[in-house]
């Protein structure tokens, strides 16, 4: 097998849907793309995996004419074409699927997909056609959409495939999709797989970027790995593995799979019965009942927005709940509280949203890593002032167990990334020694090197003897890290399963079927 | 009470209802558009000075409007910049150009017509009253009911068409869907290939357009001159009128034409005495001055039902990595 930028290894006389030739790119002093070649043939699924930063996004935004490359040039279809903006990248037949979809909530579907396509100055024509093309394409390719619609009324898969039909009414043939099973589940991005399978018997080209090995290895014909801002190589799918591409992505051997013994759990630390929580009238979290004993992880899968946030918020002390918690044997109170007695409690929480409940971005690392715990002696000077020197200290020390880059104390949460915040929050909550973790989507938006640590970082919590709640949307991630999976839908537990479940049958779960039916 | 007074109330409240109607348009494509725009009474507030200072100056009724919808478009001008070119606050740059309307608007008033900041009556300049009746020849106050329907300026009709425009304009073209589009999501209308920026300034442009309407017609229709602060806060009624419409024109309408009426009565009505249907309470005339300000506080705090803004409302578009 051969790495390198593989031109000239397709001996058809087809030219390629895309060529990008020395395309290179910086953001002030950063440089996003350095020299990136890469060519992708006509009718093929091609693959862009790389690490959060490795400049994924910002080719595909020079693609879309989002960003002008500061150097090299682009080939669609063999022609060398200028894509100075948007309006450039549609007439040169390019789609894009964003990962957050840049659909208009209350416009109905039809009116989504005319948007900036319409016929003339009056939407009746415009409108009328689309009707027609529409139904043309949900029956070529199994897209099936109501065209009257309001889009957020729509669940997530279905906005998926109206972004996707977007693209085609656009006469895209070259589809370009971010990351577009981060939302789905995996029966939806089953389907996504088929319908983009489908596209490309149909002679489309399709470019699929995700830092989800599985899926490249699954749907891609070729693969091309990206790291720091240079394209490391292209390969074709069928001759490589996940552990060559994880390698060529981080640029070292890379563990996927998650290094742990089997659990010895211990007493019970947290007991939940028939907890509920209802926000703006609606009840969310519709009488859940388990516990976790000490030395154990247990896993809580399920599409985002099925309840789990409500747990974790519940558990936090950040909402309020109904029913009973009882940790370490003794009930806690459900009103009337706030994430400090919790914490008093031995609960620690690395929360989903790390930018929203996690940290305040604007304020430095050190101040971020005081939260909940400034009243901790040893960050006190006296009755009043606090010594910041010795959090800072502290800080810095967190910083370097944690391998925190850059270990800069005095640096605002936002300007560190993705993967360097989230160790930040794991590092504050973990390090207090708590007798439960709950922790939400630790790896959202963490690349491969940080996630390994995290995952290392977690499991040794547990074999310390410490219980831990893992709430994550990535059912891998789950089913690596948990010793007991109990998996979520509309706010009820549908079952427990153990983690080597076959993922089908987890994946009927989360969809709220159970085996009866 | 009689039939002639509840004509006259009716006909008044078209009147009284017009510059918030036009007020109210205005707010709309600025809102719909996602550009929050505080600046309609300052933006009022010049076009009413500019276009009775320059029908005074020039005697013509058309200099007056042309200068009025200038002024307010210059300030429109500002407010774009400050909110959708350099992303700026737009509450800061709304509530910016209300202050300096207002104290231009004196400051330029007294040292050009040294009038104590009015501007001088107008005579032939002042927009035609009753042009229709005079068309045909026809005598108001003898024909009460043509009266209410047809005794009114061009600008009253102009706004009354205006709703059912805008809603063509929005529902049903291109420009509308667009616009609705970009005041909810602007990153859909950028992706889509469609000018956020260009999109944007439009609205503000049509949004100035209808200010300085809603401006003339208040010093060169409603009045013979331009009085400081004449507006009398009609730019943050209308705002309110907007969110009980909930954005939308039709409601719009109706939303302006309730604040016209309680304006109505309180002109009509100073001292509203309840003796005469048999309570012994006598409403001053303050209260009633008053309605109007009472029905925006409730509408604000949300007793009319949830008004869901434009979602990207107030926030400048800066296309995201």
């Amino acid at each position: 097998m051969s790495l390198g930028t593989s031109s000239g290894r397709q001996a058809t006389a087809a030219p390629f849907a895309i060529e990008l030739r020395g395309i290179s790119k910086s953001f002030g002093p950063v440089q996003a793309n350095r020299d990136i070649n890469i060519a992708v043939p006509k009718g093929t699924i091609h693959g862009i995996i790389g690490e959060n930063g490795a400049g994924k996004s910002t080719l595909m935004s020079i693609l879309y004419g989002f960003y002008k490359a500061d150097a090299g040039t682009i080939l669609i279809n063999g022609t060398e074409t200028a894509i100075p903006d948007s309006q450039s990248a549609i007439r040169a037949g390019i789609g894009m699927v964003f990962q957050h979809f840049k659909l208009v909530q209350n416009f109905t579907v039809l009116e989504n997909i005319i948007l900036g396509a319409e016929d003339g100055p009056l939407l009746n024509t415009s409108l009328a056609r689309a009707r027609k093309a529409l139904t043309d394409l949900s029956r070529e390719y199994d897209l099936d959409v109501d065209p009257d619609a309001v889009v957020e009324d729509l669940s997530v898969g279905h906005q998926q495939r109206v972004e996707i039909l977007k693209a085609l009414y656009r006469q895209a043939d070259i589809l370009i999709l971010d990351e577009p099973t981060g939302v789905l589940t995996p029966e939806e991005a089953d389907h996504l797989f088929r319908i983009l399978g489908g596209l490309r018997d149909q002679g489309k080209t399709v470019i699929l970027i995700t830092h989800k090995l599985r899926e490249i290895m699954e749907t891609t014909d070729n693969v091309s790995v990206m790291r720091r801002g240079t394209m490391v190589g292209t390969v074709k799918t069928a001759e490589t593995n996940p552990e060559q591409l994880a390698e060529l992505m981080v640029g070292r051997k890379v563990l996927l799979q998650v290094d742990k013994d089997a659990a010895n759990p211990g007493r019970e630390v947290l007991r939940v019965e028939d907890l509920r929580v209802t926000t703006d009238g609606v009840e969310r979290l519709k009488g859940v009942s388990f516990s976790i004993r000490a030395g154990e992880i247990v896993g809580i899968a399920g599409v985002a927005g099925n309840g789990q946030s409500e747990l974790l918020e519940a558990l936090g002390g950040i909402a309020e709940a109904r029913g009973r918690i009882v940790m370490n044997g003794a009930d806690l109170a459900l009103k009337g509280l706030n994430g400090q007695s919790r914490r008093e409690a031995g609960i620690a929480h690395v929360p989903e949203d790390r930018q929203v409940l996690g940290l305040i971005m604007d304020f430095a690392a050190w101040e971020n890593v005081g939260f909940g715990y400034h009243n901790d002696p040893k960050y006190q000077k006296n009755a009043v002032l606090m010594d910041n020197a010795a959090l800072r200290a502290d800080t810095e020390a967190k910083m370097a167990r944690f391998d925190v880059r850059p270990p800069i104390p005095t640096l605002a949460a936002k300007n560190f990334s993705g993967g360097n915040q989230q160790k930040i929050v794991v590092a504050r909550e973990i390090e207090r020694n708590p007798d439960l973790l709950l922790i939400g989507q630790p790896t959202r938006g963490v690349d491969i090197g940080a996630i390994e640590f995290i995952h290392k970082q977690i499991v040794a919590l547990r074999d310390a003897g410490k219980a831990v709640l893992l709430v994550s949307v990535e059912l891998d991630e789950i089913r690596s890290l948990s010793d007991r999976v109990l998996v979520m839908f509309d706010g009820q537990i549908m079952g427990e399963r153990p983690p080597q479940t076959d993922e089908r049958e987890l994946g009927l779960l989360m969809a709220g079927m159970t085996e009866k039916s | 009470m009689d039939l002639i007074a509840i004509l006259q109330i009716l006909e008044s409240t078209i009147r009284m209802s017009t510059p918030l109607l036009f007020a109210c348009l205005a707010g709309l494509y600025s809102e719909r558009a996602g550009v929050f725009d505080i600046g309609l009474e300052g933006k009022m507030l010049a076009a009413a000075f500019a276009g009775a200072a320059a029908a005074a100056v020039t005697g013509s009724a058309l200099a007056g409007v042309l200068a009025g919808i200038g002024a307010a478009l210059i300030l429109a001008a500002v407010h774009g910049l400050a909110s959708i070119t350099f992303r700026g606050n737009q509450l800061i740059s709304g509530v910016a150009i209300n202050f300096f309307a207002s104290g231009l608007t004196i400051v330029l008033g007294a040292a050009w017509f040294g009038q104590g900041g009015q501007t001088p009556a107008l005579s032939e300049g002042r927009l035609a009253q009753t042009p229709i009746l005079d068309l045909f020849g026809i005598d108001g106050h003898a024909h009460p009911v043509l009266e209410l329907f047809l005794g009114h300026g061009i600008l009253v009709y102009v706004a009354l068409l205006a709703v059912p425009f805008t809603w063509w304009l929005l529902y049903r073209t291109r420009f509308g869907l667009r616009l609705r589009a970009v005041g909810e999501n602007p990153a859909a209308v950028d992706t889509a290939g469609v000018s956020v920026v260009r999109l944007r300034y439009a609205a503000v442009g049509i949004t100035a357009v209808l200010c300085g309407l809603a401006g003339v017609y208040m010093s060169m229709g409603l009045n013979t001159s331009f009085q400081r602060e004449m507006t009398a806060g009609r730019g943050y009624i209308a705002l309110a009128a907007l969110i009980f419409a909930k954005w939308k024109p039709v409601p719009a309408l109706w939303a302006c034409l309730l604040f016209g009426f309680l304006d109505a009565i309180s002109i009509r009505f100073q001292n509203i005495d309840l003796n005469g249907i048999g309570i012994p309470v006598v409403i001053p005339g303050q209260f009633t001055n008053a309605l109007p300000f009472i029905l925006t506080v409730i509408i604000l705090a949300g007793f009319v039902g949830k008004a869901i803004p434009p979602r990207a409302g107030g926030e400048p578009y800066v296309k995201e990595r």
